[in-house]
């Protein structure tokens, strides 16, 4: 079956068969491997992708369900290929993260809280990643990460949704259009602190 | 873990929908997917077709009716809990629904399909069979209605035979001024499926007399259960006459036994489980802060 999605803000096709889990479809057609395969059946969280901007698990979504439907995959949440995100930064300075394995689908769940507000209490990142699984880092500093990337964005005085000027780049490196915050486009090439 | 090929279709009626599932036996509803999929990858589910549901406008929504709130089958287990509706006039819904899966679960996860899929411990048909909610399903005959109490027949085993699609979900509303909700549970972790739970709904008159009561049981046996507190009815709640119906209600509580808990450890917390869930409702109903229960 011919789907259409719109993966990270370019619009996208392929050709699936109905059994194709979303997380395959991203990985093996899309080769957008940064989507982890954990358990495939929906109890990790390693596959969290953000589905109309809420999280959701691709190994328990059919891409064909998926159909028509707009994706954020970690490779869209970058202001541009090379940088990373405010939440992607907090997590590389409190130690959020050791293998990795378990990152992608943290970082994509904090994304979806921070973007509804940053105004969040310890309670409501308990909950929201309640569902992930890390097996090496322990909780602790990935909710520090987690409060560390709120604090900054609530700092960062930046209007939420915010626009980047121009991604000329986009279709083909997965960049984002939107949901960039100034803080992070501080941080792109040319604009950054000059080393 | 990859499922076994099968068809898919989207239909764009609920009466093909119908058609569909009455042409044939091996055709299979897909709502939310997060029990299907999972047990398709494992291939305990190898259904020749999917019917896709979930964007069939006439099974979502949140609506007032006649006394009830009729919840769509496809509705989001998260826009349920969101919902101001079912927050002020289905308390015991917005209660129960947070330990339901994750978040990530519950923005796929449905209403409908939480109750076709009938889990003996899954919270959501707990309240419909607590509440005496009604359930409705569309068939190639017209649709048909059925008391929660009749729908669940067994562990994943309902009344929706084949061509039928369940529709929605109508939870009676209390309209007495004084009402409180009560759910408790225990499971191996946050968000897994409980071993027991307990959901609890009471009213209470000005003078703080009982003029409502209504108990259920999940995870004991092999489908919700409402419990008889009528006892309750007419006279003051206090310790005591909690302890007591509880008692009286679950003298002979039938549990299960399995790998996860034994029938005994199963009847122990379903006995403190529906007194905390009643203890709730009551300091609810007397408009009291409820510590520690919110998720
Ligand atoms: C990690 C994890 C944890 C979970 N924890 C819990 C938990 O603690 N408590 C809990 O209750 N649930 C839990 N669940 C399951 C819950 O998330 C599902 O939402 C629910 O059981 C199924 O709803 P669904 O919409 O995804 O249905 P689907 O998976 O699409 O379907 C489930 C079944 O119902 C049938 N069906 C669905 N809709 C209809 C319809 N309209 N008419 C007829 N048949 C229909 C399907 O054919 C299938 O047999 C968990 C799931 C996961 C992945
Ligand atoms: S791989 Fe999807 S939840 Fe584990
Ligand atoms: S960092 Fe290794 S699983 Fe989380």
């Amino acid at each position: 079956m011919k789907i259409d999605l719109d993966i990270n803000g370019a619009p996208r096709s392929c050709d699936v068969e109905p059994r194709t889990t979303l997380l395959d479809a991203l990985r093996d057609n899309f080769l957008l491997t940064g989507t982890h395969a954990g358990c495939e059946h929906g109890v990790c969280g390693a596959c969290t992708v953000l589905l109309d901007g809420e999280p959701v698990r691709s190994c328990l979504m059919l891409a064909v369900q998926a159909d028509g439907y707009a994706i954020t995959t970690i490779e869209g949440v970058a202001t541009s290929p090379g940088e990373l995100s405010v939440i992607q930064d907090a997590f590389c300075e409190t130690h959020g993260m050791q293998c990795g394995y378990c990152t992608p689908g943290m970082i994509l769940t904090a994304q979806a809280l921070l973007d509804r507000s940053h105004d969040i209490s310890r309670e409501d990142i308990v909950e929201a990643i309640s569902g992930n699984i890390c097996r090496c880092t322990g909780y602790g500093q990935i909710i520090e990460a987690v409060q560390f990337a709120a604090d900054r964005l609530k700092k960062s005085n930046a209007p939420r949704g915010h626009k980047l000027g121009t991604a000329t780049d986009v279709g083909e490196h997965d960049a984002p259009l939107e949901g960039v915050l100034e803080a992070a486009e501080a941080d792109a090439p040319g604009k950054g602190p000059t080393t | 873990m990859k499922p076994a090929p099968f068809d898919y279709v989207r239909p764009g009626t609920l009466a093909e929908a119908c058609e569909l599932l009455a042409a044939d036996e091996d055709a299979r509803v897909i709502a939310g997917g997060q029990t299907l999929v999972p047990m398709l990858a494992m291939r305990l589910a190898r259904p020749a077709r999917l019917i896709d549901v979930l964007r069939l406008p006439e099974l979502s929504g949140i609506r007032e009716d006649n006394g009830a709130i009729v919840v769509g089958a496809t509705t989001r287990q998260a826009n349920a809990l969101d919902n101001p509706l079912i927050r002020a006039s289905v308390p015991l819904l917005a209660l129960a629904l947070p330990w339901v899966g994750h978040p990530p679960t519950r923005n796929r996860g449905t209403i409908g399909g939480s109750v076709a899929n009938a889990d003996p411990s899954a919270e959501i048909p707990l309240v419909a069979v607590t509440l005496g909610a009604e359930i409705e399903a569309a068939s190639p005959d017209g649709p048909i209605s059925t008391p929660a109490d009749d729908f669940f027949l067994g562990a994943m085993l309902t009344t929706i035979g084949v061509g039928e699609c369940l529709s929605a979900i109508r939870f009676p509303v209390w309209t007495h001024k004084r009402i409180g909700v009560g759910f408790h549970e225990i499971s191996a972790r946050r968000s897994d499926f409980a071993f027991v739970s307990a959901a609890a709904q009471i009213a209470l008159d000005d003078d703080g007399r009982c003029l409502d009561a209504a108990l259920g049981l999940g995870g004991v046996g092999d489908r919700p259960i409402k419990l008889d507190v009528a006892a309750l009815i007419g006279g003051r709640l206090d310790a005591k006459s909690l302890t007591d119906a509880v008692a009286a209600a679950t003298t002979d509580l039938e549990a299960t036994d399995d790998l996860h808990a034994s029938a005994a450890y199963r009847r122990r917390v379903a006995v403190t489980l529906c007194t905390r869930a009643l203890q709730d409702a009551c300091d609810r109903a007397n408009g009291a802060e409820v510590r520690g229960a919110a998720r």
